[in-house]
């Protein structure tokens, strides 16, 4: 397999007469973090659905190899199933009703929700839910995960424990993942590399190196500096 | 927000209005409001209700309108499902098909009733297919705005996890639109019970519609409540059986966010 599971060369998107991306290049190598971070509507999600194969470039290629899920903003679970149930999906291709069971087992407790494999999405906080939809998209064998805003809709300490905890998981079920977010702190906190991305038509402004491992304290000066530069980027920055 | 009963007495609400019901019917019986000959009295109508019950009648009446009212309502949801789903997944169909489908559901059943009859002579037939008419398309509307209501995320899903064919339909589709489809089945099934009173008055010769129509021919007034009253307390269990549905544990989500 590629070095290079996620690539864009020379991509180009429109929907009518609105131009999202403009002669896109990217390459994103295999068990890198990227964040994309951007004004909204700049096309952060567009990119998502070229990788996942959702939508077709207007012109140039897009590359995907590998197996590969996305987590949503929220609500994407099936409600219909309980959360042990909808975890399991990610587990469909294990032969073996026993090793399901374990690596279920495994899951759940990777999550710390051991006692809650038997609630439906309904009976859960908002955190709960994102933790079982990032447990269901890296159950089993899969090689890429993208994440749409995965955070946006809980509050401020859910969302700080939750990317602890993605950052933990990822410790022990390395991908490549792909993460847009608006959220500048969360981007600087977790990826390898940020990507700023301008408004429409988008191009990238300005690519971030991150070299400090993961978990990383919120007051890490090399996060301070990434968020302030981010921040700059933007025309934000009180200097 | 409907206000939730909360003391241990109040499964006993509904007994009381019973009676109190009950008690005012008896005042205008003794004060004779109405002649006695078309105002049956409590008693007369418990005793006509017994007659029914000793003579095996009311029993005969039942099964016939049961075993229309379900023929018709199951033939209506097997067959209106499927058109359901399909209109739902294809929007250019359901273009064409939609203004059609508003026509026949606006259209009262009971207008069908000379065709009914024309068509199938007296008996089962032309009420059951008067029931059809009744459910069917209802049934196709529900599962169609189900379906199309079904949140697009959810078909992203299953194609990331691999479902496709059959498992997309039985393990996506279905559980998604179940709670919608199963309201309307509740609404539905009642629809169909209006319906096989009116259509065994005219075009029957047994069935409970029947019975009340026979007991006014032949001025049996205590006979004629007698029916009224075991027509209601059917279609309230119909409601209470197609409601513990709705109780199913991969179905409450539907009625609980």
């Amino acid at each position: 397999m590629s070095d290079k599971p996620l690539r864009i060369e020379d991509g180009s998107v429109s929907f009518g007469p609105v131009e999202v991306f403009r002669h896109l290049s990217l390459e994103i190598a295999r068990g890198e973090f990227v964040a994309v971070v951007g004004p909204s509507g700049c096309g952060k999600t567009t990119l998502l659905n070229l990788f996942s194969g959702f939508l077709k470039p207007s012109s140039g290629n897009v590359f995907c190899s590998g197996r590969l899920r996305t987590v949503y903003q929220h609500d994407s679970l099936f409600p219909w199933q309980t959360a042990a149930q909808n975890i399991a999906m990610g587990l469909r291709d294990l032969q073996s009703d026993a090793e399901r069971q374990s690596e279920l087992e495994e899951m759940l407790r990777l999550i710390n929700l051991e006692e809650f494999g038997g609630h439906y999405p309904h009976q859960l906080s908002g955190g709960m839910r994102q933790r079982v939809e990032l447990a269901r998209a890296l159950a089993g064998a899969t090689d890429i995960l993208l994440l749409d805003e995965p955070f946006s809709s809980l509050d401020y300490l859910t969302r700080l424990r939750l990317r602890r905890e993605l950052a933990r998981m990822l410790q022990e079920l390395p991908r490549t993942v792909v993460l847009v977010t608006h959220d500048i702190e969360e981007a600087a906190q977790l990826a390898d590399r940020i990507l700023v991305l301008t408004e429409r038509p988008a191009r990238v402004s300005r690519e971030l190196l991150l070299t400090i491992p993961r978990p990383r304290e919120l007051t890490h000066p090399q996060v301070v500096e990434t968020v302030h530069a981010i921040l700059a980027e933007f025309g934000l920055a009180q200097d | 927000m409907i206000e939730k009963p909360s003391s241990s007495g109040a499964g006993l609400l509904p007994l009381l209005v019973l009676f109190v019901a009950i008690a005012i019917w008896a005042a205008l019986w003794l004060l004779k409001v109405f002649p006695e000959s078309v105002f049956p009295s409590p008693l007369a109508v418990a005793k006509g209700l017994g007659e029914e019950i000793s003579t095996g009648r009311l029993s005969g009446d039942l099964v016939a309108s049961l075993f229309r009212v379900t023929t018709g309502f199951l033939l209506a949801v097997v067959l209106g499902i499927p058109v359901g789903l399909w209109l739902g997944h294809h929007a250019r169909a359901r273009l064409a098909f939609l203004p059609a489908i508003n026509f026949f559901r606006s259209l009262s059943p009971l207008a069908w009733i000379p065709f009914a009859i024309l068509w199938f002579g007296i008996g089962d037939l032309p009420a059951i297919f008067l029931i059809f008419m009744a459910c069917f398309f209802p049934v196709v509307l529900a599962t169609l705005s189900a379906v199309a209501g079904i949140p697009s995320v959810y078909f992203r899903v299953a194609r990331d996890y691999r479902f496709s064919g059959v498992e997309l339909l039985t393990k996506v589709t279905l559980p998604a639109i179940a709670p919608e489809v199963i309201t309307s089945l509740r609404v539905t099934a009642g629809l169909a019970w209006l319906v096989v009173v009116a259509a065994e008055m005219i075009a029957g010769r047994d069935g409970l519609g029947f019975a009340i129509w026979d007991a006014r021919n032949g001025l049996r007034m205590d006979l004629l409540v007698a029916g009224m009253i075991v027509i209601g307390v059917i279609g309230m269990v119909i409601d209470r059986v197609l409601m513990k549905l709705t109780k199913i544990r991969s179905i409450r989500w539907g009625y609980e966010r």
